[in-house]
């Protein structure tokens, strides 16, 4: 299944190469040595060539190399960082806030926004507040969050909670709320009851819509926990780096912002992919990719 | 002429499957203009039996009632007067006594084409490998063994109803109720499962109810034709198809075309075809007549 769904991404992108085949005067050189690499290599294309002016800027002295450090130094910083074991501790302390947070959430949410979703009074009532408690800026609790938890770990894993809670709720509701009728209906029609209709129609119905809310949950809570680290803490990946800023260890600060970015990269393809299978008989997979 | 539709005597050695009783079905509806709630009364004493092992179609205007007749008789909604039995035991519910088939493509997109199959056996927690027994068989039957693994997505809309009627089938209802089934199709896909359905129908000696709006269907498919007008929903006329079977190519024989008629005038002036129809030239009715021994 997840290969159809690679095709369909290949296919979309492929718009670009009928494009320049059918205007040849317009087909750079360089565009038919990067052909054969496809999409995935053209992607990366413009990486390495970051990467290498990153490299070029500093070490010609177009740039400042105290504040840009040159690429190779910041790489190095990274593994002097693992060999000492300094980066490890703290990517363990942000890891567990992330983890009991975003899964604390998780099992918040799923199972109340099942229950909204069946019972859609109940639902009518609550709406319009966790619409508020959603769009209202995480941060601007956060103050709140350590008044009422303190600055310890329970006001970081609190508010990882807060940011992840509200999109998957939102999520599970609309997804359960919006199954079929005409599956619901033909699945009443043989006799089956409220736990199994549940069970076997109303929660696979509703997985595509869940997941979209778990993958957007794990990308508010790696961002929340960032920001809360850089507030009040002593740990973590996002302590770090302020840090290594306040330290002048450019190069180490740098090495963990890019961390970081692959750290968010890697979560969303992640979680992109369990989607693409859990959900690869959903029809859109066809039309859209992912 | 009239031979070719009888009236709706009771025929020799027919087993009553399912009583309509004095069916009542009332929804209560918002007043248009300020408070307050109307009573919209969809049918109204409603009656008719259907025989064990028989094709019944249901024919009418849109509206009348006939996918609440449908519903009422799986269990999905409840009566508002009168009852309805199968084998004389009243119903009161949904059960896998009836096997449902709706218009819309209702298969479940996240199951294969053989565990939607399944689905009801699964209910039934009839275990793994009879199941697979029994979904081999009705694949086998309606053509689609080599699509077992597919996904709903990945089939055509004449393959997906295939699905539904297997579904249907594969949990071994007595009665199979079938609301306007093809109607998403194009005419040539439509009468291929048309004569499927036959087949299967025949092969299985399933009770069918099945609701139309095509005269042309109804016709070609039915033992019995119940024609049912609206506001209140009732019913109109009952009418015994007497074409003999097989009935492929029959469709463009003026014999079908003066029953397609009838009921057309039937659904024309809802008092049930006072006006005579007029003779259309048919040879040999005497032999249309008697190759089809009444049920
Ligand atoms: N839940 C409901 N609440 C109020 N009125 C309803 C409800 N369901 C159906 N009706 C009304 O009952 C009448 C009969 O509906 P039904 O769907 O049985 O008609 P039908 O004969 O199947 O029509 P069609 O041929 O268009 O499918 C319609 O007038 C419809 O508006
Ligand atoms: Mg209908």
């Amino acid at each position: 299944m997840s290969t159809k769904t690679a095709d369909a991404q290949v296919a979309i992108a492929n718009p670009a190469l009928t494009a320049t085949k059918v205007n040849p005067g317009a087909s750079l050189p360089i565009g038919k040595v990067l052909k054969p690499l496809g999409a995935f290599f053209r992607g990366f294309a413009i990486i390495f060539i970051i990467i290498g002016l990153w490299e070029a800027f500093p070490r010609f002295g177009w740039i400042d190399p105290f504040l840009l450090p040159r690429f190779s130094d910041v790489v190095t910083g990274f593994f002097t960082l693992l060999k000492t074991g300094e980066f490890f501790k703290h990517f363990n302390v942000s890891i567990a806030r992330i983890s009991s947070g975003f899964f604390g959430g998780l099992c918040l949410a799923i199972p109340i926004g099942i229950f909204m979703g069946w019972f859609k009074t109940f639902e009518e009532y609550v709406n319009p507040l966790v619409e508020a408690c959603r769009n209202s800026s995480v941060l601007t609790l956060y103050p709140i969050f350590i008044l009422l938890f303190g600055i310890g770990e329970q006001a970081k894993i609190a508010i990882i909670m807060w940011g992840t809670t509200w999109v998957v709720l939102l999520n599970t509701i609309a997804g359960v709320k919006n199954v079929d009728s005409v599956l619901i209906k033909s699945a009443r029609s043989m006799g089956v009851g409220d736990l199994t209709l549940l069970w076997k129609v109303i929660l696979p119905a509703a997985t595509p819509s869940i997941i979209t809310g778990i993958r957007l949950g794990a990308a508010n809570s790696i961002l929340i926990l960032i920001a809360a680290e850089m507030i009040g803490s002593n740990s973590g990946l996002g302590f770090m780096i302020f840090y290594f800023e306040a330290r002048y260890a450019i190069p180490e600060m740098y090495a963990g912002v890019i961390f970081l970015a692959l750290m968010g990269v890697t979560v969303h393809e992640i979680l992109c992919r369990v989607e693409s299978y859990l959900t690869s008989w959903h029809e859109k997979s066809i039309y859209f990719g992912t | 002429m009239d031979s070719l539709i009888a009236p709706p005597a009771t025929p020799e050695g027919a087993v009553t499957k399912i009583e309509f009783r004095n069916i009542q079905k009332v929804y209560r509806v918002k007043k248009e203009n300020g408070g307050g709630y109307d009573d919209f009364v969809v049918l109204k004493d409603f009656n008719l039996d259907v025989y064990a092992g028989e094709f019944l179609t249901l024919v009418g205007p849109s509206g009348c009632g006939k996918s609440t007749l449908l519903d009422l008789l799986a269990g999905l909604i409840p009566l508002s007067g009168g009852e309805i039995r199968i084998d004389g035991r009243i119903i009161d519910g949904p059960a896998m006594d009836r096997g449902f088939v709706m218009q819309a493509y209702a298969l479940f997109p996240w199951l294969n084409v053989q565990a939607n199959v399944e689905f009801g056996l699964t209910i039934k927690k009839v275990p793994k490998k009879e199941r697979r027994a029994i979904s081999g068989h009705f694949l086998e039957l309606v053509g689609l063994t080599a699509f077992a693994n597919r996904y709903p997505h990945e089939l055509s809309g004449g393959m997906k109803q295939r699905v539904a009627i297997a579904r249907a089938l594969a949990f071994d209802p007595e009665v199979l109720l079938m609301d306007e089934p093809f109607a998403a199709l194009d005419a040539q896909t439509r009468e291929t499962l048309q004569d499927e359905l036959l087949d299967l129908w025949e092969k299985t000696g399933k009770t069918v109810v099945f609701v139309t709006h095509s005269i042309d269907e109804a016709v070609y498919l039915a033992d019995r034709i119940a024609v049912l007008a609206s506001n209140p929903g009732r019913l109109i006329e009952l009418v015994n198809i007497k074409l003999s079977r097989p009935r492929q190519g029959s469709r463009g024989s003026a014999e079908f075309g003066w029953i397609r008629h009838k009921i057309w005038r039937y659904l024309q002036n809802d008092e049930g075809g006072q006006e005579p129809i007029p003779e259309l030239g048919v040879p040999n009715v005497a032999e249309v007549i008697d190759s089809r021994a009444a049920l």
